[in-house]
């Protein structure tokens, strides 16, 4: 053995071996990759080496992985794939040569689907234009969105002060008017939409003389194609300053991960409101056609007590619908019904009362937010589907409910008097 | 909404100005009087308490005076619509402004979005920048005017009204869930006077290099797969979408169940 100088004697690593025969383990892709460059041949075709494709098993038997990292999930439960995230790449500008500012609605403090399309169009045109830009959402309000990042936002200027809260259309622009003061953004993006968008998007160009693009729905940095004559016609026009995209304008950020770092504006003056926000009226939510309903309170074969489920929708200020057996049954009206045959629903909020969540029905309300569950099966589609699930029956918990939601309209009725004496 | 609601003593002496513009039919293309403008017109006959002397409403348009389809706003119940003669080039913003301050409107209605040409909704806007005014978009309805306040309804989409206080003078654009405006009757509307006052306004450059074409189909987004994988493809293709599973409440009593949907629905701001 001495006799063998040191360069013939094989040293084994028994860790990287390990790692090797081990396709789970976070270092094993760059140890069985480490050596393998990219090899031309003579012609400068690529070459493969068929000895270097996959590893050896832990019985010593070479294995080749086809499955691409597919496999990671599949002997264990299904939770176990959805569970592993995957972390997206991180797109980072340090010092930006300029900025697109992005007014994104907002809705329920949430990005809509609108906005993240508004964000996907700035980085279009960040493409398009020379230099690197930044993309900075202006938000306004509360904010209970948590993934800013993934939507694309590099900055973040977050307004969440008092003054904003609620309809301040003026204070919101003068905002707006320090952020151009402040920042020169080389395009404004508003969402032409009627949760503000287009209303807060206006003012600002009548105010900075810009004259905007509205309903724009093909752009790119030097022209824009948008839609005039209440949308019967196409103007094409060279791309303003202040653009109003329609919905699906350009394909959300799914891609990359964004900075999303926050950033402050100087103290922006105190408007002296000339409009005065009385908050919302109530309007009876039985008016509002199914489809365009906020809040609905759905009823499914799993209701027994018809009257407990009508007072508790009066309650609640929610929107009654039903799936299709309470409908066939005669407990509710054919056009209350949600469904592949019945509504689409866009509802923010979706509470399921002993609905099982039949395909049928699922599809019907596949464009809503939030859907809460109350069911005795814990097993069934519905409580899946559902961000809240509550095991029980449906009397008992509607019951419940119609006792807390009774407290605080007291409450709120108190309080009202309070304020107007 | 009883139409005897509103305070008609107060309103009698409010100037009302509706902006009109011509429409078209979005299915067949034929002129017509525009939806939210004719319901503008609407809004401001019943401010007026409908007994409208001629001088509280009304009726401007900045155009072409020869417009047949004008007449059909006069047809609603006015004897006359006051015209700014302009070439249809030309950008109605400045004499429309001139007009509304020396006329001394209190409420200025025009339509959210017009049915021809750039149809972008700025007039409004332009016009409130322009004379220092507030603006309400998007308004269902005009509740109430007292001492020099009014109280209007806003629209919300989700069939949602908000209400605003707002001093006068102010614009608003009505929206189309403002109440529908009443028929048009073809005789008292070919009787109408045409009030035409010519005007000079500077030619708007900036629109002539654009280029108008009837409105292609949009395409519709697809469901794009972005699968790197056969298994991954097939995965997506078969597999049911299913939320990452939300939290499940099994074996708390009705009352605590109750009380997390209650505290969702208020943090969803559903609840109100
Ligand atoms: C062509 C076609 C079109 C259809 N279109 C539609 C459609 O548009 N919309 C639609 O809704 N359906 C539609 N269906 C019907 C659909 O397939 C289902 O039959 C239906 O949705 C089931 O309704 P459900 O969930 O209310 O009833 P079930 O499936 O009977 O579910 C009742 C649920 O209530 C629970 N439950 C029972 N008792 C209680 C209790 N005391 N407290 C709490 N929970 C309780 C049960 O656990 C169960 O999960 C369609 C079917 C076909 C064939």
């Amino acid at each position: 053995m001495s006799a063998h100088n040191s360069q013939d004697l094989l040293r084994r690593d028994p860790r990287a071996e390990w790692i090797a025969r081990n396709r789970l383990h976070p270092l094993h892709g760059s140890v069985v990759s480490a050596d393998m460059g990219e090899v031309r041949g003579p012609t400068g075709l690529l070459r493969k080496n068929p000895h270097k494709v996959g590893f050896i098993g832990p019985n010593g038997i070479k294995r080749i992985d086809r499955l691409k990292g597919n496999a990671a999930g599949a002997g264990k439960g299904r939770r176990s794939s959805a569970a592993q995230d995957i972390q997206l790449p991180l797109h980072q500008v340090e010092n930006p040569d300029f900025y697109v500012v992005v007014v994104p609605d907002m809705v329920g403090g949430r990005l809509t689907a609108h906005d993240k399309d508004v964000i996907g169009q700035a980085h279009k045109l960040i493409t398009g234009a020379e230099g690197n830009g930044a993309v900075l959402a202006v938000c306004f309000g509360q904010s209970k969105e948590e993934h800013f990042d993934t939507a694309g936002v590099d900055r973040l200027l977050l307004l969440e002060d008092e003054c904003y809260e609620g309809y301040r259309p003026e204070q919101r622009l003068a905002a707006l008017v320090q952020v151009e003061s402040a920042y020169k953004p080389q395009f404004w993006l508003f969402p032409d939409s009627v949760n503000g968008g287009s209303d807060l998007g206006s003012r600002l160009a009548a105010r900075i003389g810009e004259r905007p693009a509205v309903q724009a729905w093909l752009v790119d940095s030097d022209s824009t194609v948008c839609r005039g004559a209440g949308g019967t016609t196409d103007i094409t026009r060279s791309t303003p300053r202040l653009l109003m995209l329609a919905e699906e304008c350009a394909d959300p950020i799914d891609e990359t991960r964004h900075e999303a770092l926050p950033v402050e504006l100087d103290s922006v003056p105190a408007v002296i409101a000339q409009l005065q926000d009385r908050g919302q009226v109530a309007v009876d939510p039985n008016a509002i056609s199914l489809a365009e309903a906020e809040f609905i309170l759905s009823a499914g074969n799993g209701i027994h007590n018809w009257d407990q489920f009508h007072s508790a929708a009066a309650v609640l200020g929610a929107t009654e619908g039903a799936s299709r057996v309470a409908v066939d049954d005669g407990f509710m009206p054919r056009f209350r019904q949600v469904g592949a045959t019945g509504t689409w629903v866009t509802a923010r909020v979706y509470l399921a009362v002993g609905i099982s969540g039949a395909i049928q029905h699922m599809q019907g309300i596949g464009q809503c937010d939030k859907v809460i569950a109350i069911n005795t099966d814990a097993g069934c589609d519905m409580v899946k589907r559902a961000a809240l699930s509550v095991i029980g029956d449906s009397e008992a918990i509607l019951g419940e409910l119609i006792k807390l939601a009774e407290d605080f309209r007291a409450q709120q009725s108190a309080g009202g008097d309070r304020d107007a004496a | 909404m009883q139409p005897n609601q509103f305070n008609v003593d107060a309103a009698n002496k409010l100037k009302i100005v509706s902006l009109v513009s011509v429409g078209k039919h979005p299915q067949s293309g034929r002129m017509r009087r525009a939806d939210q403008d004719s319901r503008a017109v609407e809004l401001g006959l019943k401010l007026t308490g409908d007994n409208h002397s001629g001088e509280s409403l009304v009726v401007l348009h900045a155009g072409d005076p020869g417009e047949p389809n004008l007449r059909s706003y006069a047809g609603m119940g006015l004897k006359s619509v006051r015209v700014l003669q302009l070439d249809p080039a030309a950008d109605a913003i400045l004499p429309l402004g001139q007009h509304l301050q020396q006329c001394g409107a209190d409420i200025v209605l025009t339509g959210v979005r017009a049915e021809s040409g750039e149809s972008s909704g700025m007039v409004p806007y332009q016009l409130a920048e322009k004379l220092g005014w507030p603006i309400v978009p998007r308004v269902a309805d005009i509740v109430s005017v007292k001492g020099g306040v009014a109280e209007v309804l806003q629209a919300l989409p989700r069939g949602q009204r908000r209400s605003v206080m707002v001093k006068l003078p102010f614009i608003a654009s009505v929206d189309s869930a403002a109440p529908e405006a009443r028929q048009s009757a073809f005789g008292p509307a070919s009787r109408a006077l045409m009030d035409i006052e010519v005007v000079s306004a500077s030619v708007d450059d900036v629109r002539q290099a654009w280029e108008e074409a009837a409105a292609r189909k949009r395409p519709k987004r697809l469901k794009v797969v972005k699968a790197k994988t056969a298994a991954e493809r097939f995965k997506a293709a078969t597999a049911k979408s299913q939320g990452d599973g939300g939290k499940v409440m099994k074996n708390e009593s009705a009352a605590e169940q109750a009380q997390a949907i209650f505290d969702l629905l208020k943090e969803e701001g559903v609840l109100r």
